[in-house]
Protein backbone atom coordinates (compact mmCIF):
# COMPACT_ATOMS: atom_id res chain seq x y z
CA UNK A 1 0.00 0.00 0.00
CA UNK A 2 1.23 3.63 -0.58
CA UNK A 3 2.05 5.51 2.53
CA UNK A 4 1.34 8.38 0.95
CA UNK A 5 -0.87 9.47 -1.81
CA UNK A 6 -2.93 12.40 -3.45
CA UNK A 7 -6.62 11.97 -4.73
CA UNK A 8 -7.80 14.75 -6.77
CA UNK A 9 -6.13 16.86 -5.21
CA UNK A 10 -5.78 20.89 -5.82
CA UNK A 11 -3.76 23.27 -4.32
CA UNK A 12 -3.89 27.47 -4.47
CA UNK A 13 -1.69 29.56 -2.87
CA UNK A 14 -2.86 33.55 -3.23
CA UNK A 15 -3.22 33.85 -7.18
CA UNK A 16 -1.11 30.80 -7.84
CA UNK A 17 -2.96 27.46 -9.03
CA UNK A 18 0.15 24.86 -7.67
CA UNK A 19 -1.73 21.65 -9.15
CA UNK A 20 -5.01 20.81 -10.31
CA UNK A 21 -6.20 17.39 -9.59
CA UNK A 22 -3.01 15.53 -8.77
CA UNK A 23 -3.37 11.98 -8.27
CA UNK A 24 -0.13 10.56 -7.29
CA UNK A 25 0.85 7.26 -5.08
CA UNK A 26 4.60 7.23 -3.75
CA UNK A 27 5.46 3.53 -2.29
CA UNK A 28 7.96 2.33 -0.21
CA UNK A 29 11.28 2.36 -1.34
CA UNK A 30 10.38 5.37 -3.78
CA UNK A 31 12.47 9.08 -3.92
CA UNK A 32 10.30 11.40 -5.40
CA UNK A 33 11.89 14.49 -6.70
CA UNK A 34 9.88 17.66 -6.96
CA UNK A 35 10.69 19.82 -9.72
CA UNK A 36 9.76 22.80 -11.37
CA UNK A 37 10.66 26.54 -11.50
CA UNK A 38 10.84 29.09 -8.48
CA UNK A 39 7.86 30.25 -7.14
CA UNK A 40 5.59 27.62 -8.85
CA UNK A 41 4.75 26.44 -5.58
CA UNK A 42 6.86 23.35 -4.85
CA UNK A 43 7.03 24.79 -1.12
CA UNK A 44 3.08 24.70 -0.79
CA UNK A 45 2.50 22.06 -2.43
CA UNK A 46 4.73 19.74 0.38
CA UNK A 47 3.12 21.74 2.77
CA UNK A 48 0.00 20.83 1.76
CA UNK A 49 0.90 17.06 1.42
CA UNK A 50 2.13 17.63 5.47
CA UNK A 51 -1.25 18.83 6.01
CA UNK A 52 -0.14 22.19 7.23
CA UNK A 53 -1.20 23.95 4.19
CA UNK A 54 -4.98 23.62 3.33
CA UNK A 55 -6.52 21.60 -0.09
CA UNK A 56 -8.50 23.79 -2.29
CA UNK A 57 -9.76 20.19 -3.24
CA UNK A 58 -9.36 16.71 -2.79
CA UNK A 59 -7.61 15.29 -0.17
CA UNK A 60 -4.30 13.89 1.01
CA UNK A 61 -3.68 10.50 2.46
CA UNK A 62 -1.49 9.05 4.92
CA UNK A 63 -1.48 5.23 5.09
CA UNK A 64 -4.68 5.20 3.25
CA UNK A 65 -6.18 7.44 5.71
CA UNK A 66 -7.42 11.13 5.23
CA UNK A 67 -4.91 13.32 6.25
CA UNK A 68 -6.77 16.47 7.47
CA UNK A 69 -8.83 13.51 10.00
CA UNK A 70 -5.41 12.74 11.93
CA UNK A 71 -4.34 13.87 14.61
CA UNK A 72 -0.97 15.95 14.20
CA UNK A 73 0.62 13.45 16.65
CA UNK A 74 -0.10 10.46 14.85
CA UNK A 75 0.95 12.29 11.54
CA UNK A 76 4.25 13.66 13.08
CA UNK A 77 5.17 9.48 14.17
CA UNK A 78 4.61 8.76 9.83
CA UNK A 79 5.56 12.02 8.21
CA UNK A 80 8.20 14.74 8.79
CA UNK A 81 8.78 17.87 7.10
CA UNK A 82 12.50 19.64 6.24
CA UNK A 83 11.55 22.85 6.25
CA UNK A 84 13.16 25.42 3.44
CA UNK A 85 14.06 27.77 6.11
CA UNK A 86 14.98 26.88 9.84
CA UNK A 87 16.10 30.05 12.36
CA UNK A 88 16.99 28.75 15.84
CA UNK A 89 16.32 31.76 18.33
CA UNK A 90 17.25 30.15 21.68
CA UNK A 91 20.31 28.75 23.09
CA UNK A 92 20.44 25.22 22.62
CA UNK A 93 22.59 22.56 22.27
CA UNK A 94 22.94 20.76 18.90
CA UNK A 95 22.12 17.13 20.65
CA UNK A 96 18.98 18.69 21.82
CA UNK A 97 18.13 20.40 19.15
CA UNK A 98 17.92 17.02 17.24
CA UNK A 99 16.32 15.49 20.12
CA UNK A 100 13.09 17.48 19.25
CA UNK A 101 12.44 14.96 16.89
CA UNK A 102 11.62 12.62 19.80
CA UNK A 103 8.52 15.02 20.83
CA UNK A 104 5.89 12.74 18.97
CA UNK A 105 6.88 9.86 20.16
CA UNK A 106 7.18 10.59 23.84
CA UNK A 107 3.93 11.09 26.13
CA UNK A 108 3.68 14.82 27.68
CA UNK A 109 5.20 13.56 30.74
CA UNK A 110 8.01 11.36 29.29
CA UNK A 111 11.37 12.12 28.99
CA UNK A 112 13.60 11.26 26.25
CA UNK A 113 15.77 8.11 26.57
CA UNK A 114 18.92 6.88 26.63
CA UNK A 115 18.22 5.05 23.42
CA UNK A 116 16.98 8.90 21.88
CA UNK A 117 19.92 10.08 22.93
CA UNK A 118 21.95 7.71 21.14
CA UNK A 119 19.80 8.25 17.97
CA UNK A 120 20.06 11.98 17.88
CA UNK A 121 23.67 11.46 18.65
CA UNK A 122 24.08 9.04 15.57
CA UNK A 123 21.74 10.96 13.31
CA UNK A 124 24.40 14.07 14.06
CA UNK A 125 27.16 11.79 13.34
CA UNK A 126 25.59 10.67 9.92
CA UNK A 127 25.44 13.97 8.39
CA UNK A 128 29.31 14.71 9.92
CA UNK A 129 28.29 16.96 12.26
CA UNK A 130 29.05 14.89 15.72
CA UNK A 131 31.90 17.70 17.02
CA UNK A 132 29.05 20.29 17.21
CA UNK A 133 26.62 17.65 20.01
CA UNK A 134 27.61 20.08 22.43
CA UNK A 135 28.18 23.10 20.41
CA UNK A 136 25.32 25.72 20.48
CA UNK A 137 23.02 25.61 17.62
CA UNK A 138 22.52 29.88 17.60
CA UNK A 139 26.51 30.21 15.96
CA UNK A 140 25.97 27.62 13.17
CA UNK A 141 27.18 28.09 9.12
CA UNK A 142 24.68 27.98 6.43
CA UNK A 143 25.38 24.93 5.56
CA UNK A 144 25.86 23.15 8.79
CA UNK A 145 22.30 24.83 10.55
CA UNK A 146 21.06 22.84 7.35
CA UNK A 147 22.18 19.67 8.58
CA UNK A 148 21.41 20.32 11.76
CA UNK A 149 17.22 20.58 10.69
CA UNK A 150 18.03 17.57 8.82
CA UNK A 151 19.15 15.79 11.99
CA UNK A 152 15.86 16.30 13.95
CA UNK A 153 13.84 15.01 11.11
CA UNK A 154 15.90 12.12 11.01
CA UNK A 155 15.77 11.66 14.71
CA UNK A 156 11.83 11.86 14.35
CA UNK A 157 12.24 8.47 11.99
CA UNK A 158 9.22 9.30 9.98
CA UNK A 159 8.02 6.82 7.09
CA UNK A 160 7.58 9.65 5.01
CA UNK A 161 9.69 12.08 4.63
CA UNK A 162 9.43 15.62 3.17
CA UNK A 163 12.69 17.51 1.90
CA UNK A 164 12.14 21.36 1.10
CA UNK A 165 15.25 21.70 -0.90
CA UNK A 166 17.62 19.79 1.66
CA UNK A 167 20.63 20.68 -0.50
CA UNK A 168 20.49 24.20 -0.23
CA UNK A 169 23.88 26.47 1.12
CA UNK A 170 25.33 22.62 1.19
CA UNK A 171 28.91 22.29 -0.75
CA UNK A 172 28.97 19.06 -3.78
CA UNK A 173 30.59 17.14 -0.72
CA UNK A 174 27.86 17.15 1.97
CA UNK A 175 24.96 17.71 -0.88
CA UNK A 176 25.95 13.77 -1.44
CA UNK A 177 26.39 12.76 1.86
CA UNK A 178 23.00 13.77 2.69
CA UNK A 179 21.50 12.39 -0.47
CA UNK A 180 23.35 9.10 0.34
CA UNK A 181 21.77 8.90 3.79
CA UNK A 182 18.20 9.57 2.71
CA UNK A 183 18.88 7.30 -0.28
CA UNK A 184 19.85 4.88 2.84
CA UNK A 185 16.49 5.40 4.10
CA UNK A 186 14.64 5.14 1.54
CA UNK A 187 15.71 2.01 0.45
CA UNK A 188 16.82 0.02 3.63
CA UNK A 189 14.23 1.19 6.04
CA UNK A 190 11.21 0.73 3.46
CA UNK A 191 10.37 4.67 3.58
CA UNK A 192 9.38 7.15 1.32
CA UNK A 193 10.62 10.81 0.22
CA UNK A 194 9.30 13.68 -1.53
CA UNK A 195 12.36 16.32 -1.94
CA UNK A 196 11.65 19.67 -3.63
CA UNK A 197 15.06 20.41 -5.80
CA UNK A 198 16.40 22.71 -8.23
CA UNK A 199 19.31 20.29 -9.30
CA UNK A 200 17.29 18.45 -12.18
CA UNK A 201 21.58 16.21 -12.01
CA UNK A 202 20.96 15.13 -8.64
CA UNK A 203 17.41 13.98 -9.20
CA UNK A 204 18.59 12.02 -12.24
CA UNK A 205 21.10 10.11 -9.09
CA UNK A 206 18.83 10.21 -6.16
CA UNK A 207 15.20 10.14 -7.33
CA UNK A 208 13.28 7.10 -8.41
CA UNK A 209 10.36 9.32 -9.67
CA UNK A 210 9.74 12.71 -9.88
CA UNK A 211 6.66 14.78 -10.26
CA UNK A 212 7.21 17.89 -12.40
CA UNK A 213 5.03 21.43 -11.90
CA UNK A 214 5.03 23.64 -14.99
CA UNK A 215 2.69 26.07 -13.19
CA UNK A 216 -0.98 26.75 -13.81
CA UNK A 217 -2.05 23.81 -12.08
CA UNK A 218 -0.03 21.40 -15.23
CA UNK A 219 1.82 18.80 -13.82
CA UNK A 220 3.13 15.13 -15.03
CA UNK A 221 4.92 12.42 -12.67
CA UNK A 222 6.46 9.28 -13.20
CA UNK A 223 9.51 7.66 -12.93
CA UNK A 224 12.35 9.26 -13.81
CA UNK A 225 14.29 7.70 -16.16
CA UNK A 226 10.99 8.11 -18.20
CA UNK A 227 9.87 11.22 -17.82
CA UNK A 228 13.33 13.52 -17.54
CA UNK A 229 14.19 14.27 -21.10
CA UNK A 230 15.33 17.38 -22.90
CA UNK A 231 12.16 18.41 -24.03
CA UNK A 232 10.17 18.20 -21.02
CA UNK A 233 12.98 20.52 -18.95
CA UNK A 234 13.48 23.15 -21.54
CA UNK A 235 9.69 23.70 -21.18
CA UNK A 236 9.77 23.16 -17.37
CA UNK A 237 12.42 25.66 -16.85
CA UNK A 238 12.00 27.76 -19.58
CA UNK A 239 15.05 27.61 -21.03
CA UNK A 240 17.45 25.47 -23.09
CA UNK A 241 18.33 22.03 -21.63
CA UNK A 242 20.91 19.60 -23.14
CA UNK A 243 21.20 16.30 -22.18
CA UNK A 244 25.15 15.26 -22.37
CA UNK A 245 25.89 12.04 -22.48
CA UNK A 246 29.27 10.36 -22.42
CA UNK A 247 28.95 6.99 -22.13
CA UNK A 248 29.18 6.48 -18.33
CA UNK A 249 27.12 9.42 -16.99
CA UNK A 250 24.13 11.11 -18.13
CA UNK A 251 23.89 15.00 -17.57
CA UNK A 252 21.32 17.78 -18.56
CA UNK A 253 23.22 21.12 -18.89
CA UNK A 254 21.90 24.77 -19.21
CA UNK A 255 22.64 25.74 -22.93
CA UNK A 256 21.11 29.20 -22.93
CA UNK A 257 17.34 30.70 -23.71
CA UNK A 258 14.83 28.76 -24.98
CA UNK B 1 27.27 29.40 25.44
CA UNK B 2 26.09 25.93 27.08
CA UNK B 3 27.53 26.22 30.64
CA UNK B 4 29.65 22.96 31.99
CA UNK B 5 27.53 20.36 33.48
CA UNK B 6 29.78 19.84 36.60
CA UNK B 7 27.91 22.92 38.90
CA UNK B 8 24.37 21.99 37.50
CA UNK B 9 23.35 20.45 41.13
CA UNK B 10 25.09 22.91 43.05
CA UNK B 11 23.01 25.60 40.62
CA UNK B 12 19.60 23.43 41.48
CA UNK B 13 20.98 23.81 45.28
CA UNK B 14 21.09 27.34 45.36
CA UNK B 15 17.46 28.25 43.21
CA UNK B 16 16.08 26.02 45.41
CA UNK B 17 17.92 27.22 49.26
CA UNK B 18 17.36 30.83 47.77
CA UNK B 19 13.40 30.92 48.57
CA UNK B 20 13.56 30.17 52.04
CA UNK B 21 16.52 32.39 52.50
CA UNK B 22 15.34 35.49 51.20
CA UNK B 23 11.90 34.81 52.99
CA UNK B 24 13.97 34.35 55.98
CA UNK B 25 15.53 37.73 54.75
CA UNK B 26 12.40 39.62 54.29
CA UNK B 27 11.30 38.49 57.88
CA UNK B 28 14.10 40.19 59.39
CA UNK B 29 14.56 42.88 58.19
CA UNK B 30 12.58 45.84 58.69
CA UNK B 31 12.33 49.76 59.32
CA UNK B 32 13.57 49.29 62.75
CA UNK B 33 16.80 47.33 61.49
CA UNK B 34 17.55 43.66 61.76
CA UNK B 35 16.26 40.93 63.98
CA UNK B 36 16.26 37.38 63.59
CA UNK B 37 12.52 36.49 63.92
CA UNK B 38 13.44 34.06 66.84
CA UNK B 39 14.83 37.00 68.80
CA UNK B 40 11.74 39.08 68.86
CA UNK B 41 9.23 39.63 71.43
CA UNK B 42 5.91 39.37 71.04
CA UNK B 43 4.69 42.44 69.54
CA UNK B 44 7.15 42.07 66.93
CA UNK B 45 6.42 38.24 66.00
CA UNK B 46 3.08 39.73 65.33
CA UNK B 47 4.60 42.47 62.98
CA UNK B 48 6.60 39.46 61.38
CA UNK B 49 3.46 37.07 61.11
CA UNK B 50 1.13 39.31 60.20
CA UNK B 51 2.77 41.85 58.09
CA UNK B 52 6.12 40.66 57.28
CA UNK B 53 5.50 37.32 56.23
CA UNK B 54 2.35 37.57 54.17
CA UNK B 55 4.33 40.08 51.83
CA UNK B 56 7.05 38.27 51.55
CA UNK B 57 5.07 35.54 50.06
CA UNK B 58 2.62 37.56 47.80
CA UNK B 59 6.67 38.89 46.41
CA UNK B 60 7.46 35.64 46.20
CA UNK B 61 4.14 34.37 43.97
CA UNK B 62 4.04 37.35 42.17
CA UNK B 63 8.24 36.93 40.82
CA UNK B 64 7.04 33.38 40.11
CA UNK B 65 4.14 34.16 38.21
CA UNK B 66 6.16 36.86 36.42
CA UNK B 67 9.00 34.86 35.67
CA UNK B 68 6.95 32.12 34.11
CA UNK B 69 4.77 34.62 32.26
CA UNK B 70 8.03 35.86 30.90
CA UNK B 71 9.40 32.32 29.88
CA UNK B 72 5.90 32.24 28.06
CA UNK B 73 6.12 34.88 25.97
CA UNK B 74 10.15 34.63 24.27
CA UNK B 75 8.21 31.26 23.38
CA UNK B 76 5.26 32.40 21.82
CA UNK B 77 6.88 35.35 20.53
CA UNK B 78 10.15 33.74 19.18
CA UNK B 79 11.55 36.48 20.93
CA UNK B 80 14.19 36.35 23.82
CA UNK B 81 13.98 39.79 25.12
CA UNK B 82 9.88 39.66 24.97
CA UNK B 83 8.62 40.46 28.46
CA UNK B 84 5.17 39.78 29.56
CA UNK B 85 3.88 43.08 29.61
CA UNK B 86 4.41 43.19 25.80
CA UNK B 87 0.75 42.58 24.83
CA UNK B 88 -0.43 45.47 26.94
CA UNK B 89 -1.73 43.54 29.64
CA UNK B 90 -0.66 45.24 32.32
CA UNK B 91 -1.90 48.47 31.06
CA UNK B 92 -5.15 46.89 30.63
CA UNK B 93 -5.57 45.53 34.16
CA UNK B 94 -4.02 48.98 35.46
CA UNK B 95 -6.86 51.36 33.04
CA UNK B 96 -9.37 49.02 35.02
CA UNK B 97 -8.16 49.17 38.75
CA UNK B 98 -8.08 53.04 38.83
CA UNK B 99 -10.61 53.03 36.92
CA UNK B 100 -12.50 51.05 39.71
CA UNK B 101 -10.61 53.38 41.91
CA UNK B 102 -11.84 56.76 40.54
CA UNK B 103 -15.69 55.96 39.76
CA UNK B 104 -15.39 54.57 43.38
CA UNK B 105 -16.42 50.86 42.43
CA UNK B 106 -15.63 49.99 45.73
CA UNK B 107 -17.51 47.12 46.23
CA UNK B 108 -15.75 44.87 43.25
CA UNK B 109 -12.24 44.32 44.95
CA UNK B 110 -9.68 45.97 42.53
CA UNK B 111 -7.39 42.70 42.05
CA UNK B 112 -11.03 41.30 40.47
CA UNK B 113 -10.84 44.37 37.81
CA UNK B 114 -7.24 44.40 37.08
CA UNK B 115 -7.35 40.71 36.08
CA UNK B 116 -10.59 41.38 34.08
CA UNK B 117 -8.89 44.36 32.56
CA UNK B 118 -5.74 42.14 31.57
CA UNK B 119 -8.03 39.38 29.98
CA UNK B 120 -9.84 42.19 27.89
CA UNK B 121 -6.93 43.64 26.64
CA UNK B 122 -5.89 40.06 25.69
CA UNK B 123 -8.81 39.78 23.69
CA UNK B 124 -8.79 43.12 22.36
CA UNK B 125 -5.41 41.85 20.79
CA UNK B 126 -6.17 38.32 19.61
CA UNK B 127 -9.25 39.63 18.19
CA UNK B 128 -7.68 42.77 16.09
CA UNK B 129 -4.27 40.69 15.17
CA UNK B 130 -6.29 37.70 13.49
CA UNK B 131 -8.07 39.89 10.73
CA UNK B 132 -7.50 38.10 8.09
CA UNK B 133 -4.62 36.29 6.74
CA UNK B 134 -2.15 33.92 8.44
CA UNK B 135 -1.68 33.99 12.38
CA UNK B 136 1.70 36.04 12.53
CA UNK B 137 4.00 36.98 15.75
CA UNK B 138 4.89 40.37 14.18
CA UNK B 139 1.38 41.04 14.03
CA UNK B 140 0.58 39.81 17.36
CA UNK B 141 3.68 42.05 18.76
CA UNK B 142 2.38 45.41 16.75
CA UNK B 143 -1.19 44.72 17.60
CA UNK B 144 0.20 44.70 21.86
CA UNK B 145 2.19 47.50 21.74
CA UNK B 146 -0.45 49.83 20.21
CA UNK B 147 -3.25 48.32 22.25
CA UNK B 148 -0.76 48.76 25.24
CA UNK B 149 -0.25 52.70 24.19
CA UNK B 150 -3.95 53.41 23.48
CA UNK B 151 -4.24 52.00 27.35
CA UNK B 152 -1.14 54.37 28.65
CA UNK B 153 -3.52 56.98 27.02
CA UNK B 154 -6.69 56.36 29.16
CA UNK B 155 -4.58 55.91 32.06
CA UNK B 156 -2.87 59.33 31.74
CA UNK B 157 -6.51 60.70 31.13
CA UNK B 158 -7.62 59.50 34.51
CA UNK B 159 -4.51 60.91 36.37
CA UNK B 160 -4.95 64.06 34.84
CA UNK B 161 -8.82 64.44 35.57
CA UNK B 162 -8.46 62.38 38.56
CA UNK B 163 -8.65 63.47 42.18
CA UNK B 164 -5.39 65.12 43.72
CA UNK B 165 -5.67 63.18 46.53
CA UNK B 166 -5.52 59.50 44.92
CA UNK B 167 -2.46 60.09 42.92
CA UNK B 168 0.34 59.10 44.70
CA UNK B 169 -1.37 55.43 45.30
CA UNK B 170 -2.53 55.31 41.85
CA UNK B 171 1.24 55.88 40.90
CA UNK B 172 2.39 53.15 43.19
CA UNK B 173 0.31 50.96 41.34
CA UNK B 174 1.33 51.88 38.10
CA UNK B 175 4.77 51.21 39.08
CA UNK B 176 3.95 47.95 40.54
CA UNK B 177 3.90 47.91 44.80
CA UNK B 178 3.78 45.20 46.99
CA UNK B 179 2.66 46.89 49.93
CA UNK B 180 -1.37 45.75 49.74
CA UNK B 181 -0.18 42.93 48.40
CA UNK B 182 -1.58 39.70 49.92
CA UNK B 183 -2.46 35.92 48.56
CA UNK B 184 -5.88 35.26 48.55
CA UNK B 185 -6.80 31.37 48.75
CA UNK B 186 -8.80 31.79 45.88
CA UNK B 187 -5.85 32.20 43.81
CA UNK B 188 -4.87 29.31 44.52
CA UNK B 189 -7.28 26.66 41.90
CA UNK B 190 -6.07 29.17 38.45
CA UNK B 191 -2.64 28.98 39.82
CA UNK B 192 -2.17 25.23 40.66
CA UNK B 193 -4.07 24.80 37.10
CA UNK B 194 -1.47 27.17 35.44
CA UNK B 195 1.34 25.24 36.49
CA UNK B 196 0.06 21.84 36.26
CA UNK B 197 -0.85 22.80 32.14
CA UNK B 198 2.87 23.87 32.34
CA UNK B 199 4.61 20.70 34.08
CA UNK B 200 2.52 18.39 31.16
CA UNK B 201 3.51 21.09 28.02
CA UNK B 202 7.10 22.12 29.27
CA UNK B 203 8.27 19.54 26.36
CA UNK B 204 5.76 21.04 23.39
CA UNK B 205 7.26 24.91 24.81
CA UNK B 206 10.85 23.04 23.73
CA UNK B 207 9.32 22.36 20.02
CA UNK B 208 6.95 25.85 19.92
CA UNK B 209 10.12 27.25 19.99
CA UNK B 210 11.22 26.58 16.91
CA UNK B 211 7.82 28.31 15.43
CA UNK B 212 4.68 27.42 14.56
CA UNK B 213 5.13 25.59 11.61
CA UNK B 214 7.98 23.28 13.35
CA UNK B 215 6.00 22.79 16.08
CA UNK B 216 2.79 21.32 13.84
CA UNK B 217 5.25 19.28 11.59
CA UNK B 218 6.59 18.09 15.16
CA UNK B 219 3.40 16.91 16.27
CA UNK B 220 1.58 19.94 18.31
CA UNK B 221 -1.77 20.86 16.99
CA UNK B 222 -0.17 24.77 16.55
CA UNK B 223 -2.63 26.87 16.43
CA UNK B 224 -4.75 25.20 19.43
CA UNK B 225 -1.97 24.67 21.68
CA UNK B 226 -0.48 28.52 20.72
CA UNK B 227 -3.27 30.21 22.14
CA UNK B 228 -3.39 27.79 24.98
CA UNK B 229 -0.39 28.76 26.33
CA UNK B 230 -1.05 32.75 25.36
CA UNK B 231 -3.75 32.23 27.69
CA UNK B 232 -1.81 30.46 30.92
CA UNK B 233 0.93 33.50 30.16
CA UNK B 234 -2.01 35.75 30.09
CA UNK B 235 -3.64 34.32 33.61
CA UNK B 236 -0.62 33.98 34.89
CA UNK B 237 0.77 37.74 34.20
CA UNK B 238 -3.68 39.01 35.16
CA UNK B 239 -3.07 37.66 38.79
CA UNK B 240 0.42 38.77 39.05
CA UNK B 241 -0.17 42.43 37.69
CA UNK B 242 -3.73 42.25 39.93
CA UNK B 243 -1.82 41.82 43.35
CA UNK B 244 0.47 44.35 43.05
CA UNK B 245 0.48 46.45 39.76
CA UNK B 246 2.92 46.54 36.76
CA UNK B 247 5.96 45.23 38.42
CA UNK B 248 8.81 45.55 35.26
CA UNK B 249 11.69 43.89 34.47
CA UNK B 250 11.38 40.89 36.41
CA UNK B 251 9.86 39.09 33.85
CA UNK B 252 12.05 39.70 31.37
CA UNK B 253 15.52 39.59 33.03
CA UNK B 254 14.92 36.26 35.00
CA UNK B 255 13.89 34.15 32.00
CA UNK B 256 17.34 35.62 30.38
CA UNK B 257 19.78 35.18 33.04
CA UNK B 258 18.31 31.34 33.84
CA UNK B 259 18.53 30.50 30.00
CA UNK B 260 22.34 31.55 30.08
CA UNK B 261 22.38 29.33 33.42
CA UNK B 262 20.40 25.97 32.65
CA UNK B 263 19.96 26.13 28.75
CA UNK B 264 16.47 26.43 27.01
CA UNK B 265 14.77 23.30 27.83
CA UNK B 266 11.64 24.38 29.54
CA UNK B 267 11.66 21.46 31.69
CA UNK B 268 14.84 23.13 33.46
CA UNK B 269 13.85 26.42 32.85
CA UNK B 270 10.59 26.75 34.15
CA UNK B 271 11.20 26.00 37.59
CA UNK B 272 14.33 27.46 37.69
CA UNK B 273 12.98 31.16 36.11
CA UNK B 274 9.52 30.70 38.84
CA UNK B 275 12.55 29.47 42.20
CA UNK B 276 14.73 32.64 41.54
CA UNK B 277 11.96 34.40 39.83
CA UNK B 278 9.96 34.88 43.55
CA UNK B 279 13.23 34.96 45.73
CA UNK B 280 14.46 38.14 43.27
CA UNK B 281 11.28 39.74 44.22
CA UNK B 282 11.52 39.12 48.01
CA UNK B 283 14.69 40.16 47.88
CA UNK B 284 14.29 43.38 45.90
CA UNK B 285 10.75 44.32 47.75
CA UNK B 286 13.10 44.12 51.37
CA UNK B 287 15.33 46.42 50.27
CA UNK B 288 12.52 48.55 48.60
CA UNK B 289 11.16 48.90 52.35
CA UNK B 290 14.08 48.73 54.14
CA UNK B 291 16.86 50.90 52.13
CA UNK B 292 14.70 54.29 52.37
CA UNK B 293 13.24 53.55 55.86
CA UNK B 294 10.58 54.32 56.88
CA UNK B 295 10.05 55.49 53.78
CA UNK B 296 8.91 52.95 51.39
CA UNK B 297 10.03 52.69 47.60
CA UNK B 298 7.41 50.67 45.06
CA UNK B 299 9.57 47.80 44.35
CA UNK B 300 9.04 48.52 40.82
CA UNK B 301 11.36 51.49 40.72
CA UNK B 302 13.61 49.11 42.12
CA UNK B 303 13.48 46.28 39.86
CA UNK B 304 13.75 48.33 37.09
CA UNK B 305 16.48 50.49 38.07
CA UNK B 306 18.58 46.67 38.53
CA UNK B 307 16.88 45.44 35.26
CA UNK B 308 17.64 48.63 33.10
CA UNK B 309 21.27 48.26 32.99
CA UNK B 310 21.11 44.59 33.19
CA UNK B 311 18.68 44.22 30.07
CA UNK B 312 21.24 46.71 28.02
CA UNK B 313 24.38 44.69 29.26
CA UNK B 314 21.96 41.08 28.04
CA UNK B 315 21.15 42.99 24.88
CA UNK B 316 24.54 44.00 23.90
CA UNK B 317 25.64 40.85 24.32
CA UNK B 318 22.48 39.04 22.45
CA UNK B 319 24.01 41.11 19.61
CA UNK B 320 27.71 40.30 19.74
CA UNK B 321 26.79 36.75 19.36
CA UNK B 322 24.46 37.14 15.64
Amino acid sequence: MALLSTRDLSVQIGDVVVVESLSIEVAPGQFWGLLGPNGVGKTTLLKTLAGVHPACSGEVLLDGKTLSTLKRRSVARRLGMLPQHTRYVFEASCEQTALVGRHPHLRAWDRESEADRARARQALASLGLEKLAERSCMNLSGGESRRLALATVLVQDPAVMLLDEPTNHLDPANQVTILDVLGRQVRGHDKAAVMALHEVNLATCYCTHVLLLYGNGEYEAGPTDQLLDEQRLSRLYQCKMRLVDDGSQRVFAVAGQS
Amino acid sequence: MIPAKLPRLLLWIVLVLSVPLSLLLAASAGSTGWHWPWALDETMQRVVLELRLPRAIAALVVGSLLALAGCLMQVLLRNPLADPYVLGLSGGAAAFALAGMMFGLTFIPVPLLAFCGALLSLLVVFVLARGRGPWSTTRILLTGVVVAAGWGALISLMLATGPDASLRSMLFWLMGDLSHARLSAWWLLPLTAGLALLWLRARSLNVMSAGALQAALLGESSQARFWEIYLVASLLTGLAVSMAGAIGFVGLIIPHLMRLLVGSDHRRLLPAAALFGGSFLVLADTLARTVLAPRQLPVGVLTALIGVPLFLLLLNRAVRIR
